[in-house]
């Protein structure tokens, strides 16, 4: 058995014996284990695949190279630590009487089975099967969101639904034409016309320019609202905020780079196929207007959870603005912002949820006090705040100096709107969480019981990424930048 | 145009193809419930039969799983589980008041039209026959994704929603003759498992909102507090947008 193989198989096989176990005590060790094995699996494979170059399965199945595999280690990484976090979390809530024995069964195997679906889209080499497995994670998530069962709860797992699946629906289309593009230049009677390597190697031979930049716009629309890019994301502050916490870190944290990660692997092949730009400035005017409005969208928020998955917005918004200006500089910031926004986000989502229990609601104006509290909830929200503001020692910071530099070479105009961008977004951060953490706590407030080991994990890595990007991690994004960009930023 | 000079299988996959289109019209007038469900039934039956005609027409085989599959799941399984459901939520002789039922067709119209125009970009990839399936299959997607929006009942947008699946399915058959076998079946699973989860979701806002109307959703908005009062909410159109 392949290292893959057992990355993919554990969470799968987890899943489906957590589905039988999943409301025993034990229930949240297993879930632990399981992520275990998968994080241990993906490292050593990310290891070979960093030593020995791109790996293509046996039967072409699945194709593994720098890029997708330091998303695979990445998500994994952030599944067992989330699964840390949510086995104290779930057993709380189960205390509150929030969630009964069967929704925690629920819960655990869908955990599991979301893990699974994000890292087949992310390691299958085949573009419909990544289609469906986007789709899967959708499926898989929506009764999550709906865990509470509150009609708040209802209404967003269902608009998650509609507009996810309209949305994905979209993404099918293009990929069909993609699909049509390259069977009437390949000829009919191949089977292995959809899969990513193949496209990629007659895609420079020119694929018909007009399906291409048909099936580029339907994707983008598809995936895009995954991402969340305005106009589309009116589903994910709601999914985000009604559904359990360690469902909003591992959503906010992963399954928005993964549906990111199918864009550009799309836009590899169109920017192959069609020598221009398009794709590109499209994915540039997407994110900026994302960065923008959720910026301003920041002030407004009552709700702890919303006012974040807004923030996620925004960066990924950012995120897809570097992918779009393309360039070793702009594309080597994106990817490691991907990395420093998954980790600080969960770690964010983590200590969130431990606040909102604390606090016992998720409203901004009754959550006061925290670090008098309990200080380690309090200066986690406090240093993951200003993290995810992009201040200096963090990693936050690196990404985003790399991607405004980058900025600055190719579209010095742009500069200005992400300045005044960054600096709403952090006001709108800072007004909010300021009251949360310091203030008076309302009488009675007791500190609840925590695991904090994710989030000084996370917050640490995301701040040695800051002081000093480890050697190899660098060249594992030099690769990836070559893989996607052409060219080395170094 | 030259419809004579095609060959009749050819010539019958066009009128099938139509066909449908029409059913989709029929859909987006349709207010009460029952007749929807059939309506959608008896497209799922003439993409089918398109399917079985391209098979035999083009020689490939392999796309007679394609129109089993489609058979099964739109034909057969997704609308009788809604029928089930419309039953047991007593729902069966329901109709909802459609909005502006003129404009809704016109709009149809004009997405048809848009569609043939988008199509017309890649004429010199194929014969007449496809250009016509592929902006027809376009429309019928663009139509399902229409039905969706102009309606707040819960069925009739999972109608929608299945109705854009069966345009994307019909497009890959008559433009590509098929996907890889395994993109199918996955796809033909994840139908499955949404229309399922669709039905949970009906007795979930059965229990929550007390009809399946989701017109009524008002919790979630900018526009608000976190709690609203009833009265102090956004229209719900501008909700789902």
């Amino acid at each position: 058995m392949t290292l893959l193989e057992i990355t993919l198989l554990a969470p799968l096989l987890g899943g489906l014996l957590l589905a039988l176990l999943g409301h025993r005590p034990i229930a949240g060790w297993i879930n632990i284990a399981v992520g275990m094995a998968t994080f241990g699996a993906a490292l050593v494979m990310a290891l070979e695949v960093f030593e020995h170059g791109p790996q293509l399965s046996a039967g072409r199945m699945f194709y593994i190279d720098a890029f997708n595999v330091y998303l695979v280690v990445l998500t994994a990484f952030v599944g067992l630590t989330t699964s840390i976090f949510s086995r104290p979390y779930m057993r709380h809530e189960v205390e509150r009487g929030r969630v009964t024995d069967r929704r925690l069964r629920l819960y655990h195997s869908m955990y599991q089975c979301f893990l699974f679906s994000m890292l087949l889209a992310l390691s299958t080499n085949n573009l419909g099967v990544l289609w469906v497995a986007m789709e899967l994670a959708t499926l898989t998530t929506v009764l999550l969101v709906s865990l509470y069962r509150t009609p708040e709860a209802i209404e967003a797992a269902w608009k998650y639904f509609i507009l996810c699946g309209v949305g994905i629906a979209q993404a099918l289309f293009g990929t069909v034409l993609i699909y049509f593009a390259a069977e009437s230049k390949l000829g009919g009677d191949r089977d292995d016309t959809l899969l990513w390597t193949v496209l990629h190697s007659v895609a420079g031979g020119g694929l018909d320019p007009a399906v291409i930049t048909l099936a580029f716009v339907f994707l983008l629309v598809g995936y895009g609202t995954k991402v969340g890019l305005v106009p589309l994301h009116n589903w994910l502050p709601d999914a985000h905020s009604e559904g359990p916490t360690p469902m909003s870190a591992v959503l906010s944290g992963l399954l928005l780079n993964v549906a990111l990660y199918a864009l550009v692997r799309v836009k590899m092949l169109v920017d192959a196929s069609l020598h221009t730009n398009l794709a590109g400035n499209l994915m540039m005017g997407f994110g900026l207007l994302s960065f923008t409005v959720a910026g301003l969208f920041l002030h407004r928020q009552h709700d702890v959870k919303r006012m974040f998955s807004y923030s996620s917005i925004e960066h990924m918004g950012l995120i897809t603005f570097g992918f779009g200006m393309g360039g070793p500089l702009a594309t080597f910031g994106a990817l490691l912002h991907m990395t420093v926004h998954s980790l600080t986000k969960s770690a964010i989502f983590i200590t969130v949820g431990h606040a909102c229990q604390l606090a016992g609601t998720q409203r901004i104006d009754q959550i006061r006090g925290l670090i008098r509290t309990q200080p380690a909830i309090g200066w986690g929200l406090l240093l993951g705040t200003v993290a995810i503001a992009g201040f200096p020692p963090f990693g936050v910071f690196i990404s985003e100096f790399l991607l405004l530099m980058a900025t600055m070479k190719a579209w010095p105009w742009l500069t200005i709107p992400l300045l005044v961008g960054f600096g709403v977004a952090f006001a709108g951060l800072a007004r909010h969480v300021q009251r949360m953490v310091f203030g008076e706590p309302p009488p009675g407030q007791k500190p609840v019981e925590a695991n904090m080991l994710p989030v000084v994990v996370h917050l640490f890595l995301v701040l040695w990424l800051g002081l000093a990007i480890p050697g190899f991690l660098a060249r594992w994004f030099e690769q990836a930048t070559v893989l996607i960009s052409g060219a080395s930023p170094l | 145009m030259e419809f004579a000079a095609l060959s009749l299988y050819n010539q019958a996959i066009i009128l099938f193809a139509a066909l449908a289109l029409f059913t989709s019209f029929i859909m987006l007038a349709q207010a009460r419930m029952m007749p929807l469900i059939f309506t959608f039934a008896w497209q799922g039956l003439l993409l089918t039969v398109v399917s079985v005609l391209v098979a035999i027409a083009s020689g490939h085989p392999q796309l007679h799983i394609s129109a089993a599959i489609t058979f099964c799941l739109k034909v057969v399984v997704i609308p009788y589980l809604l029928y089930r459901l419309s039953a047991r939520l007593n729902m069966q002789y329901d109709a909802e008041v459609i909005e502006h039922p003129t404009l809704l067709l016109l709009g149809g119209v004009a997405l048809v039209i848009f569609s043939y125009h988008v199509s017309q970009s890649i004429i010199h990839l194929s014969g007449l026959a496809t250009r016509n399936t592929i902006a027809v299959s376009m429309a019928i997607e663009l139509l399902g994704m229409l039905l969706m929006c102009a309606r707040k009942s819960a069925v009739a947008q999972v109608i929608g929603f299945m109705s854009m699946e069966s345009g994307i399915f019909f497009a890959a058959v008559v433009s590509t003759y098929g996907m890889p076998l395994i993109v199918e079946l996955g796809l033909a699973f994840d139908i499955l498992v949404a229309s399922i989860l669709f039905g949970v979701f009906f007795f979930h806002l059965r229990d929550s909102f007390g009809s399946l109307n989701v017109g009524q959703f008002n919790r979630l908005s900018e526009a608000n507090q976190p709690m609203p009062s009833p009265e102090a909410t956004e229209p719900s159109s501008g909700e789902r947008s």
